[in-house]
């Protein structure tokens, strides 16, 4: 799986216009560090998109390419229609950022902060997205509760990241951006986090461009997940079509007088059938095991960072059974 | 409802807000005491030096030399170390991925560097009142004066603060650039005493700065017309000092506007992380 895929699911598409995000052929270098090369993606109105890979893949680069922050080397960037480098304010209003913020506005109270970045976008409101969201309304969506009169600076970290996505939506935008949002998370901050995110796309409409290294979260979030590894899109596609792209590569073990074998497999029905026709007696534990979405993952990145590590056809490998 | 105008009145309620959670906090609180009452006090202590001017007393000479030198020390103290302090934590890259956001930030740290030098000038023209006798004037047509004399000092000022702030990359630089040079020219620009003790070339340099010439202009706003006589040429010299202060303004806002754009530009989540990740492996101040 060297090649990439481009197979532009039109998924839950609202309206069923043009696409949201177009990225073609996009390329960043640092110096003489290339980091993207040559990434294509498309994000269709109304997608959760989930931009997974191993830390330093890119995957920040590319969303602040997106969000406008960063000049690409080369390529074709589209984001509601328009270049994100050469955008008017009114493209700001239909963009939602989360930020990782960090200690700004520590003496403010969530409330305060959220009806005055709110008011930017009051101007901006339509009777299809009427702007702001009403601050009580966001206060409520990412449960922020009695925290919301508290000054910033006492809130806990997973607080704060609501408040984070509370900001991001408070203009009721048409493309969300999310870099990384449950970095450094415990498991309930992280799946509170996960629900507020489907509470959002089932609510608001909102298309949902994610990145995130961890692949569970991928999986629950995403209706597609593109993995960026090696500078490049490797894969596109839903949870389980991502899962069967690697068609039959499956893991086969048994066991033959006492010891044990494993082989992957492309075809392991076919690869099973001959086994047991060449040893009719001998053959037990036989077990087949398909690739689960973490092996498609792991492969997949390890295939891209060290091109001679594509499994081929694996060798069979015997071990003692000790 | 034009979004430049809302963003223009969203900062001034933002400046406002900020101010008055300023007002709250000890450090503040700390800035106005020690430069309100530390002027008071050096007015205090010099309240019976001889002037050798008839009818003029040193706490009435020094008082509009003091008010401009704090004011301007406010002027460009806050915007510079705002812009430094805000920059790192994501205040302006909050404030600029919304719609006019940026627009709203720069109002908003305007009004706040405007509020801010109310009460500095509440407690040294109010000490002053109380204290010194024939220090602070009283006719309208004074303060109608010294009204415009104050406008024409801030705005001449205001934009030095932004300038440091989008230049400076660490907090501290604001000390070096900002505060330093400052004081400095507050005592090369006869605040505090006279000049002419000073070397020729220093007077011609300290003459280059905003500084000399809005104290010049608030002691022209201020003192009766005998106070000329210890001026440096014996006399006032108005016109040149609105000249000076009208140039500064306008260099000033034109050297700003690109260097803030130029700022703001280079924010990002990645830049704040950056930032971010820098603060943790240094030990907090």
């Amino acid at each position: 799986m060297s090649e990439p895929h481009h197979r532009h699911r039109r998924g839950t598409t609202v309206d069923g216009d043009a696409p949201v995000v177009v990225v073609c052929g996009l390329q960043m270098r640092y110096g003489d560090h290339d980091v993207l090369t040559g990434v294509d993606l498309e994000v269709v109105r109304g997608e959760v998109v989930v931009l997974l890979g191993p830390n330093g893949a890119g995957k920040t680069t590319t969303i602040e390419i997106l969000e406008g922050f960063r000049r690409p080397s080369g390529g074709h960037v589209e984001v509601l229609g328009e270049d994100p480098l050469h955008v008017d304010e009114a493209w700001r209003a239909r963009i939602g950022m989360v930020l990782q913020s960090w200690r700004d506005h520590a003496r403010w109270t969530p409330r305060a902060l959220l009806d005055h970045l709110g008011g930017f976008y009051r101007p901006f409101s339509t009777t299809d997205r009427p702007r702001p969201v009403p601050t009580q309304a966001v206060i409520d969506l990412v449960v922020l509760g009695a925290a919301a009169d508290q000054r910033i600076i006492t809130l806990s970290g997973g607080q704060r990241r609501r408040l984070d996505v509370g900001v991001g939506i408070i203009g009721r935008p048409e493309l969300l951006f999310l870099d990384e949002p449950t970095a450094g998370f415990d498991p309930q901050a992280r799946r509170d986090f996960h629900e507020l995110i489907q509470r959002l796309t089932d609510l608001e409409h909102t298309t949902v461009l994610l990145t995130t290294h961890d692949l569970a979260e991928a999986e629950k979030l995403a209706d597609r997940i593109l993995i960026l590894a090696g500078g490049q899109i490797v894969a596109d596609g839903s949870a389980d079509a991502l899962a069967r792209q690697i068609r039959g590569r499956a893991e086969v073990r048994w066991t033959r007088d006492g010891q044990r074998f494993v082989h992957a497999a492309d075809d392991a029905t076919a690869f099973v059938r001959e086994l047991l026709a060449d040893h009719p007696a001998g053959i037990d534990d036989l077990e087949v095991r398909r690739a689960s979405l973490e092996d498609t993952y792991l492969e997949l990145v390890r295939a891209h960072l060290d091109p001679g590590a594509v499994t081929a056809p694996g060798p069979t490998i015997a071990e003692r059974v000790s | 409802m034009n979004p430049v105008t809302n963003a223009i009145a969203l900062g001034i309620r933002r400046g406002w807000h900020e101010f008055v959670i300023g007002l709250r906090s000890p450090s503040d609180q700390g800035f106005y005491v020690m430069f309100g009452l530390g002027s008071l006090a050096l007015l205090w202590f010099n309240r019976d030096e001889d002037l050798g001017i008839p009818g003029l007393t040193l706490p009435q000479l020094l008082l509009p030399s003091i008010l401009a030198a704090i004011l301007m020390f406010s002027i460009v103290i806050t915007p510079a170390y705002a812009l430094a302090l805000e920059r790192k934590d994501g205040t302006v890259l909050r404030l600029r991925v919304g719609p006019y956001g940026l627009h709203g930030y720069l109002v908003g740290l305007m009004t706040l560097t405007l509020v801010s030098i109310l009460p500095l000038l509440v407690i040294v023209l109010g000490g002053s009142a109380l204290l010194f006798e024939g220090a602070v004037p009283r006719d309208p047509a004074t303060w109608a004066l010294i009204a415009g004399t104050l406008l024409l000092g801030i705005l001449a000022n205001l934009p030095l603060g932004f300038v440091i702030g989008s230049l400076v990359t660490k907090l501290q630089q604001v000390t070096t650039w900002g505060m330093a040079p400052t004081v400095a020219l507050a005592y090369l620009s006869g605040i505090f005493g006279d000049m002419e003790r000073l070397w020729g070339w220093v007077q011609v340099l300290a003459q280059l700065f905003p500084l000399y010439w809005f104290g010049h202009l608030m002691r022209f706003a201020f003192l009766p017309e005998a106070a000329a006589a210890a001026e440096l040429t014996g006399g006032w010299r108005v016109a040149e000092a609105v000249a000076v202060l009208a140039v500064w303004a306008v260099v000033g806002f034109a050297l700003a506007i690109p260097l803030v754009r130029r700022m703001s530009r280079r924010q990002s989540g990645a830049a704040v992380a950056e930032a971010r990740d820098q603060a943790a492996n240094q030990p907090v101040r």
